[in-house]
């Protein structure tokens, strides 16, 4: 019965929707039908998945501020594909999802054509009707509300109408079922891992009537074990002929399921290609080969003497045995995939954690931070990798953001802070990094990520550190503004700091960093010189794990 | 499956509920006055004002937001019931003489919904304003003198409705208990059982996921508030039956009883979270400590000395078993 289910797309919403295809009756009124429908239309009402776009996208541009995001994209979804949009951070793949979902709207010239009309641009509204559903990252679920009626939300639009629990149970036990999910109905979605509440995200799309389903990195929060779920959940949904949309930063863990690719960089789709054909070092040699062309890597200076010194770093479960030498005016970059303890390093090197063994020795001095105080104090600075959340106070000015490190310094003999020499400190640096921000006591959450970042940077660069680590120091920079702060990283150099890049992204440590450590698994698995080694070696090397 | 939900929702109830249970047992080990129909009664009459303000408060606290006006609302609407009538002529009619007051808390209400969504102003702050505007306004106007006087329509319900007698016993009843218990069903019936309901409590978990759906958060705050100054309203009028008089500043300062009652009985200042037998319960909880207290021999301040380590501890003991498994900081 259940094998039948599968291996026949007709199951559930699925069949129902095909018992009244064309019908233009939103979805609330079909739920309906669904119910009183009951056992029978899991049973009837087959229907195969016919080919054909079910959305098309031409001359897809979208700008913000002078930098674009996307360049006449055009892009073509087939009715029943699992297509993955990927490429690296800023590369546009998200923008263009949020074209799709009626988040943003593309520039004039756009055409989009969606349940056979066509449109210059869609509005969340539009959207919805016609059947894209958005699995978005934070999944917007209801954390107090239980499973079933997070799934079935849609029947409780609609105000001061009865609250029908049977008819909610009923459709969210029909798209439990048919993704086939344990979970269970009366469940608090709060007590749910993110890899099933992430169940419970597909389950309601699945019962909104989705046509296409557009997954925002779906896989970037879960463990392994839980992304070979989602892609069985990915395969149903396929079998029901939902088209699924992966937007996706790596191509690898969805690869198998995925009919075709579009790899995007710097806002251009560089082409459309099935999935068979691909795979992780073409993908790698398509981003790298427009790369390469594209960035020329920055100049390196002389280093100097040896600011940091690791040895055997150890914390439990983190990262283990880590020994490297950090000298003064070297950029040097940390790369590795999200989850290989290349951030909890940073946070034991700055004093945020302790490491369990192992040696830390600045300018030759053992040091044993107890605190990021401590840390600051011997010269060490951290740029958060979430400068949203952690890296500035996003309601505070731009200037008061940036002298929050030294309050100490701006302080007049009566101890309190001087507004003159504030000010003073925050043009100075405003100039000097080409900060566009139209007024210094705006909020820093009006700038742009690019022009926020080079906040962050000024923060730490007024501490007057000797060894800055930076986490990500581009993600979510626009492709513009990443040159912006290659190039302040490489000054920073230049004054004798010793930097050290964090990131994920091969090409932007391989253009930016003087050397390279691969980390992988909390320990450093290989070290590089960019000299030596080519970008797509490289990147075939640590994409791969 | 279907009935382990429901525990699980009601355990706040529950606890609640045995709480009440072992406290109300030892006050009648330890009194000879507590466990007697008469002091029941009395004690359902006293707080049945407190669960109608409740039940208008729980309402607000699920869709995610605070009121602190309330009770200046519910002043304003008794004096309002008051003086309308007298100037009026509207001495008999119940119906006409209550509307006015009725329909001026449910203004006051949508004023502060209003002025919540659409400045985006934090409800706390706005309902502190509209409280000193509201009981500033009533103090002045009023010259804080109490109202003995009532209209005739108010004597029809005042007092003794009816009366029980058991073994003997002749125990009065007044309108308060009856308007509580309307009060809740109502107020159940709308969170639990309609669409309004359940979307004030997605909203109140999460607003951003309630916007995205297409959930029109602007007319679920003014509903929230408004419902909120309707049963301020309601609670004010009845207030002013039970003790036949109005008395401008007898009601405004007592906020906080009615906030606890409701965090007690499972809301939450983060929203989306509690249901009416969870607020009625922790009415009456108070109530029953403040009772027992009284009956003890403890002196009414110092019993609320006792009654704010009760509130937390009842809280922690709650909550402890829930508590959050931490959110990944660094992912």
């Amino acid at each position: 019965m259940r094998t039948d289910r599968i291996a026949m797309p007709s199951g559930g919403v699925g069949g129902v929707r095909a018992a009244e295809a064309g019908s233009a009756e939103p979805a609330r009124a079909r739920n309906r039908t669904a119910e009183r429908a009951g056992a029978r239309t899991l049973r009837d009402g087959a229907s195969a998945p016919t080919r054909g776009p079910i959305v098309v996208l031409r001359n897809i541009s979208k700008r913000f501020g002078g930098n674009y995001a996307l360049k006449g994209v055009d892009l073509e979804l087939e009715k029943g594909e699992v297509h993955c949009l990927c490429g690296a951070n800023g590369c546009g793949k998200s923008t263009l999802a949020k074209i799709i979902s009626g988040t943003y709207r593309p520039d004039r010239g756009a055409v989009i054509v969606i349940g056979g009309r066509e449109h210059p641009y869609l509005t969340p509204r539009e959207s919805r009707d016609c059947g894209v559903q958005v699995i978005y990252q934070d999944l917007a679920l209801f954390p107090n509300l239980s499973v079933y009626e997070n799934i079935a939300f849609e029947c409780n639009l609609g105000s001061l109408r009865p609250y029908r629990e049977s008819r909610l149970r009923a459709l969210a036990r029909e798209a439990l079922d048919a993704m086939k999910f344990d979970l269970d109905p009366d469940e608090p979605v709060e007590n749910l891992t993110i890899a099933r509440r992430q169940q419970v995200a597909i389950c309601r799309a699945l019962a909104a009537d989705a046509k296409l389903v557009i997954m925002d990195e779906p896989t970037a929060s879960l463990p392994r074990v839980e992304v070979n779920n989602l892609l069985a959940a990915v395969r149903y949904l396929k079998l029901r002929g939902i088209t699924v949309v992966f937007v996706n930063h790596r191509l690898d863990e969805v690869l198998e399921v995925s009919d075709r690719v579009t790899v995007m960089v710097d806002g251009v789709k560089i082409g459309t290609f099935p999935a068979s054909g691909m795979d992780k070092e073409r993908l790698t040699g398509l981003i790298a080969g427009r790369r390469i062309d594209a960035g020329k890597r920055t100049k390196a200076a002389a280093a100097g003497e040896t600011a940091l010194e690791v040895r055997g770093l150890t914390r439990a479960g983190q990262f283990h045995d880590v020994s490297f030498a950090l000298r003064e005016g070297e950029v040097l970059g940390i790369c590795g995939l999200l989850g290989s303890g290349r951030t909890e390093l940073a946070l034991s090197l700055f004093g945020m954690t302790r490491p369990d063994s192992g040696e830390m020795r600045i300018r030759g001095r053992a040091v044993r931070f107890r605190n990021q105080r401590d840390a600051i104090k011997a010269g060490v600075g951290y740029l958060s990798e979430d400068r949203l959340a952690l890296g500035l106070i996003q309601p505070q000015s731009v200037k008061d953001n940036m002298v929050l490190t030294v309050m100490d310094r701006l302080k007049t003999f009566a101890g309190l802070i001087s507004p003159a020499k504030r000010d003073r400190t925050v043009a100075e640096w405003v100039e000097r990094l080409d900060i566009k921000a139209a007024n210094v006591d705006d909020a820093v959450s009006v700038l742009s990520g690019g022009n926020q970042q080079k906040v962050a940077l000024a923060k730490w660069i007024l501490t007057d550190p000797k060894i800055l680590i930076l986490d990500s120091p581009t993600a979510g920079v626009d492709v513009g503004a990443k040159d912006g702060v290659h190039r302040l990283i490489r000054r920073l150099a230049e004054r004798k700091i010793a930097v050290a890049v964090i990131s994920d992204e091969v090409s932007e440590v391989y253009r930016n960093c003087d050397r390279i450590l691969h980390f992988r698994r909390g320990t450093i698995a290989g070290e590089y010189s960019p000299d030596r080694v080519s970008e797509r070696e490289l990147a075939g090397m640590i994409e791969n794990g | 499956m279907a009935r382990a939900g429901r525990r699980r929702r009601d355990r706040v109830a529950v606890y609640l509920a045995l709480v009440m249970l072992a406290i109300a047992a030892f006050f009648s080990l330890a009194t000879t006055t507590f466990f007697t129909l008469r002091n029941f009664l009395n004690l359902v009459e006293s707080y049945s004002v407190t669960g109608i303000f409740t039940m208008g408060l729980l309402v607000v606290l699920v869709a995610g937001g605070i009121d602190i006006s309330f009770l200046a609302t519910a002043s304003v609407a008794q004096y309002l019931a008051v003086v309308v009538s007298r100037s009026l002529g509207l001495d008999d009619s119940f119906i006409l003489g209550v509307l006015p007051a009725l329909a001026a808390g449910a203004f006051i209400g949508l004023v502060n919904g209003a002025l919540i969504h659409y400045l985006a102003v934090v409800s706390i702050i706005v309902t502190i304003s509209t409280q000193s505007v509201m009981f500033g306004g009533l103090m002045y106007s009023s010259g804080g003198r109490s109202i003995y006087n009532l209209p005739g329509w108010m004597y029809q319900f005042s007092g003794t409705l009816f009366s029980v007698t058991v073994g003997g016993q002749r125990h009065p009843i007044g309108a308060a208990p009856l308007v509580m218990a309307v009060a809740a069903v109502l107020t159940f019936a709308l969170l639990a059982h309609t669409t309004t309901g359940r979307q004030l409590y997605a909203m109140g978990g999460n607003p951003e996921a309630a916007r995205r759906l297409g959930i029109r958060l602007g007319a679920l705050h003014l509903f929230a508030y408004g419902y909120l100054g309707l049963m301020a309203a309601i609670g004010g009028i009845t207030q002013a039956l039970r003790v036949e008089e109005v008395v401008p500043n007898a009601l405004v300062g007592r906020e906080f009883d009615v906030l606890a009652a409701a965090i007690l009985g499972g809301a939450s200042f983060a929203g989306g979270r509690g249901g009416v037998a969870g607020a009625i319960l922790g009415v009456f909880l108070i109530g029953l400590l403040k009772n027992g207290l009284n009956l003890f021999g403890v002196s009414s301040y110092f019993s609320d000395v006792i009654i704010g380590p009760v509130i937390v501890i009842a809280l922690c003991a709650t909550h402890l078993g829930k508590r959050k498994e931490t959110d990944v900081g660094f992912a």
